[in-house]
């Protein structure tokens, strides 16, 4: 198929009209996530089925199949949403999907079995924008995520993609581009919390060309996936954002750095590119201008550190991620020794969103100093696990609770962990803490790219931050001495008291190192490696001597320091621990006579606690 | 030339915009410690030894001094409290890493560091990851004979794949640059060993001297080089240094006495 | 060992010394991981020091220089996973085909990763085995999913058919 090149900006605005005429609102249309999420639960086997079904019937012509981008309700997958009526079905197979056609596409009905069950009030909820997990989200970068067939750059363009582009090229010179985004006060989305505009500035004030333009779509947080979503669900708008933060630097190149660990989200960057450039949005002289921008995708080997803007663009270069230091801003020299500009994946996303609807508009959501939304992947011990996109300044409170819906098994609320591995962990007291770039750095924890990790009593704040810390020792480049000789010893001390093996002035020599990783390191891993471990130091202190001292762990989770012991009162007999003790140490459990654990055998690995359905294993 | 002022522990002085701080504060005969810095390469910053405490306006934070240009507006001070005991620790993190190495361990000593409050990473290893030998490497012979392997705890200097390289032209650079001295280097009838790179080359014979002295394939590197910039006809010559210097006294005498 | 492979992947990248992380990756793609001698050639070709091409193959996790297993189990040690007990999962692993992180069993059907982040976090704990996920792993699934793989590649070698609802 040969497609029509856009040369000008009036041909976009008329070929994105004919789309909209062309379209036919009330025609029903199937939405399916297709991120890696519902894939992974079967997602494509669904829209298969639909497909076939609706052929089956003879209404392949009459309703539309799209797979889109994430939806973000990744607990309930796999997702689909039927359109006009805008109906949400969870968890559906393709067994079920017969019946959703004969019922709600066919019929007007509704599949109550399939309808969303709200934990807390057992209540169903027929329509999508009902969920209480969607209702309280401001879904502004992620709006078109469910909507749009990220491999069609049509379904963008009638949503009005590109049209900012337009906009910016024929309306507002380059100056006035940074202006705006210096006076919305878009904050760099990936973990730093820089402002964009004045980045954006400096690059296209510094000297010498090439200049080049890059995403970072390096996502290395455990526990995080919401650039990920936004590459493979809606890739158009962050090639939309780069193009426009290209002219209004002055540079002619670019490269979006996807971690390889993503492969749908290259896949679809790669057909967003290649649409793009056909469409004459992207590559030489954009919609007719002088103005041309050309963008690779730099896919990543597995390396954390590559996230660090010096190592990325090292990466790119095809060397080692080492960072370097950056009293020479990239901005002056970064890739290949040129000019460089560097946004994350939402950052970029956001750039459109604001050129589209205003400055005023944008400054409207958020805190004095944290404008807009940010998207946080929520997971961990949360009963609506998936992707929320909230505007700054919600209190965690809020997330975890309304949008989230608590903790499962109402189990207790421990803590909450953002920022990844750079980030901390914040108690039940700091619920109502505001979520903005400043509040959190300012109690030690960090937005970082958006991970938010939902604790409950059952998780050790020795443990993770030994998890954390570990993580960080195996992904620290080893370039210099205190993140590669100190996070090390970091590891050392929490590993053993997490084994037992801890002594009181273990926790003054921990803290000392911390401090000096953090005050001496290169780079931002390194800087903020210690936040882990200080921010349980700071909320969880008792539970550090408790370990020490006490030799206990009080969430039973350090093996050496745990002993289970099944209630039996409590326990019906129900032999689930039974089954998923993996070294044959309970006995019983059948017939009325409750489990009982065999000390010898037992290696605390605490697989029986989750498995009871009675809370009846205690430590 | 774009000239600015900076203050360096209290001192104004003038400098050259975009210096490095450390040479700065040498040249004032302000003594900074350093591992893996050396003048004839660019700076690293993997030691961290180095670090200054530098203000400016309201800000003041840690630094290292090696890769830190000196630009408008900075204090600088390489004295405080802070940075005595960053240098420390760095020091007793290396001590613990490499408890083999001297040089680390006489410094240590200068600065009052007390023995490692954490356990021997290797025994009897002396490698603090300074790098110097990669880089110098690089530059000499435009190649890596010896390079970084791994990332992290796990990151280590030698060979590529742990095997002699063809690259290695053995030229002991690496060798003297080195500030632990734990690459071994000896020439023992007539081949050079180095044994951390498992190299073992051998050496050409001088010929006026008859005597073994550089490696044919440094020597053949060189000429490469040599021609490179002075054409295909260019001969070096496979003269060692003592027999080079005889000859060139020699001339000089002769020059003497025929102006004498 | 089969060079022109090789050299067709240096060639879509035009003998980019700048693309080297990404010729690795297809390299491995293609030939299960990054033997010694393919990697000398690589540096030949791209005009780069052979320490350059070991430093960056040993400095990327994804890059493998010994010989892979048929079968890469991945168990992601992502927050969610190891909230969810992606150790409990990984331990099961490693009693079950007797091998430790990083390893390939004997008969060099499987080879165990450990990965920080999937990004599947909703399904935790998760394990890939080649390119399927595997969601809320249990003892029992995995045990299951291992015999699977084991009797498929008694005969075939490919994926079980892609199962309609995660296994």
């Amino acid at each position: 198929m040969t497609v029509k090149k856009l040369t000008e900006p009036d041909a976009l605005a008329k070929y994105r009209d004919s789309l909209v005429a062309s379209s036919d609102d009330g025609k029903p249309c199937v939405l399916i996530c297709g991120g890696t999420g519902c894939r992974a639960g079967g997602g494509l086997a669904v829209g298969d089925a639909f497909r076939e079904v609706l052929e089956q019937r003879g209404l392949t012509e009459k309703v539309e199949v799209r797979m889109t981008g994430c939806h973000g309700f990744c607990e309930q997958g796999a997702l689909v949403v039927l359109k006009p009526a805008g109906l949400l079905y969870v968890r559906v197979t393709p067994e079920d999907v017969e019946e959703i056609v004969a019922t709600s596409i066919e019929g007007d009905g509704v599949v109550e079995r399939l309808t969303y069950r709200e934990p807390a009030t057992k209540k169903r909820i027929t329509r999508e924008s009902d969920v209480p997990f969607y209702a309280n989200q401001q879904r502004v970068v992620l709006a078109d995520n469910g909507r749009v067939d990220p491999t069609n750059i049509d379904d963008y363009i009638a949503a009005g993609g590109y049209g900012s582009l337009a906009k910016a090229l024929t309306q507002m010179q380059p100056d006035e581009i940074i202006d705006a985004i210096e006076r919305s006060g878009l904050r760099g989305r990936g973990g730093g919390g820089f402002a964009t505009g004045r980045k954006w500035r400096s690059a296209r004030n510094a000297t010498g060309q090439p200049k080049y333009v890059l995403c970072n779509g390096d996502e290395g947080d455990p526990g995080a996936f919401m650039d990920r979503s936004i590459m493979e669900g809606n890739p158009h708008s962050v090639l939309e954002g780069m193009v426009i933060g290209a002219y209004a630097i002055g540079a002619d190149r670019g490269y979006i750095y996807v971690r390889m660990e993503y492969p749908l989200a290259i896949e679809n960057l790669r057909i967003a590119i290649d649409q793009a450039t056909q469409r004459g949005v992207l590559g030489e002289n954009i919609l007719g201008s002088d103005f041309s921008f050309n963008v690779k995708i730099s896919r990543g080997a597995g390396a954390f550190v590559c996230g660090e803007s010096t190592a990325l663009m090292a990466s790119i270069e095809g060397l080692t991620g080492e960072p370097r230091a950056k009293h020479i801003h990239t901005s002056e020299k970064g890739l290949f020794g040129k000019p460089t500009n560097l946004n994350n994946v939402e950052t970029w996303a956001n750039v459109p969103v604001i050129i589209d609807k205003g400055v005023e508009w944008y400054t409207s959501i958020g805190t004095e100093n944290s404008k807009g939304t940010k998207v946080f992947s929520l997971v961990g011990a949360i009963n609506n696990t998936g992707l929320v996109e909230v505007p700054m300044g919600i209190t965690l409170r809020e997330i975890i609770y309304d949008i989230g819906g608590g903790i499962p098994k109402g189990r207790p609320f421990k803590a909450v962990q953002t920022g990844g591995p750079s980030g901390g962990c914040l108690p039940e007291n700091m619920l109502d803490l505001p979520v903005d770039f400043d509040q959190l750095t300012e109690v030690g924890s960090m937005m970082g790219s958006g991970g938010m990790i939902v604790m409950n009593d059952h998780t050790c704040m020795v443990e993770i931050a030994r998890y954390f810390t570990d993580f960080l020792r195996r992904e620290s480049c080893g370039k210099c001495t205190p993140c590669r000789e100190g996070v090390l010893r970091m590891y050392e001390i929490l590993d053993s008291i997490t084994a037992g093996r801890g002594k009181m002035e273990d926790i003054d020599l921990l803290e000392e190192i911390c401090g000096y990783v953090r005050d001496n390191s290169i780079c931002g891993l390194g800087k903020t490696a210690a936040n882990p471990t200080l921010s349980t130091l700071r909320f969880f202190r008792d539970e550090y001597i408790a370990h020490v001292k006490d030799h206990k762990c009080p969430a039973g989770v350090c093996q050496a320091l745990t002993t289970f012991i099944i209630d039996e009162k409590t326990c019906k007999a129900c032999g689930a621990c039974l089954k998923a003790c993996p070294v044959e140490a309970i006995s019983g459990g059948a017939k009325k006579k409750p489990a009982k654990i065999d000390q010898d055998k037992c290696t605390t690995c605490g697989a029986c606690r989750e498995a009871c359905l009675f809370d009846a294993i205690m430590t | 030339m774009d000239m600015i002022k900076t203050t360096i522990d209290g001192r104004e002085i003038e400098v050259q915009r975009d210096r490095w701080a450390l040479e700065v504060a040498r040249e004032m005969g302000i003594e900074i410690p350093t591992l893996c810095h050396h003048s004839a390469l660019e700076p690293y910053g993997a030691c961290r030894l180095c670090v200054v405490e530098v203000t400016k306006g309201k800000w003041t934070w840690l630094t290292t001094s090696c890769d830190l240009p000196i630009r408008e507006g900075l204090t600088i001070r390489t004295d405080t409290p802070a940075v005595i005991a960053a240098r420390k620790t760095a020091l007793e993190l290396m001590l613990a890493q490499a408890p083999d190495a001297e040089e680390v361990r006489q410094l240590a000593e200068q600065l009052g560091t007390k023995s490692p409050r954490f356990p021997d990473r290797n025994e009897s290893n002396a490698c603090i990851l300074c790098g110097l030998c990669v880089r110098v490497c690089k530059v000499v012979t435009g190649k890596m004979a010896i390079c970084f392997s791994n990332r992290g705890t796990d990151r280590k200097v030698g060979p590529p794949f742990d095997r002699s390289s063809d690259e290695c032209i053995g030229c002991n650079a690496c060798v003297d640059i080195c500030p632990t001295g734990c690459i071994e280097s000896r020439d023992e009838a007539g081949i050079r060993k180095i044994p951390m790179l498992k190299t073992e080359l051998k050496l050409a014979d001088c010929e006026v001297c008859g005597k073994p002295f550089a490696p044919i394939r440094q020597l053949e590197h060189m000429q490469a080089k040599l021609r490179e910039k002075f054409g295909d006809d260019f001969e070096a010559g496979c003269i060692c240094p003592v027999c080079r210097r005889e000859q060139t006294a020699a001339r000089l005498h002769n020059v003497a006495e025929k102006i004498g | 060992m089969n060079l022109s492979k090789v050299d067709n992947i240096i060639q879509d990248y035009k003998g980019n010394p700048s693309s080297l992380v990404m010729i690795l990756q297809d390299i491995q793609e293609e030939l299960n991981y990054l033997p010694e001698p393919v990697l000398n050639h690589v540096a030949g070709k791209l005009s780069l020091s052979v320490g350059h091409v070991c430093s960056v193959a040993t400095f990327y996790s994804s890059f493998s220089l010994e010989e892979r297993g048929k079968n890469v189990i991945r168990v992601c040690d992502g927050t969610a996973c190891h909230l969810r007990g992606a150790n409990l999962l990984k331990d099961e692993i490693v009693r079950a085909l007797n091998i430790s992180e990083g390893q390939t069993t004997e008969d060099k059907l499987f080879t165990l990763e450990v990965v920080a982040c999937l990004g599947a976090c909703a399904l935790a704990p998760v394990m890939t085995v080649n390119k399927k996920y595997y969601g809320q792993v249990t003892r029992e699934k995995l045990l299951a999913t291992l015999e699977k793989y084991r009797q498929k590649d008694s005969c075939v070698l490919s994926e079980p058919n892609d199962s309609k609802k995660t296994d």
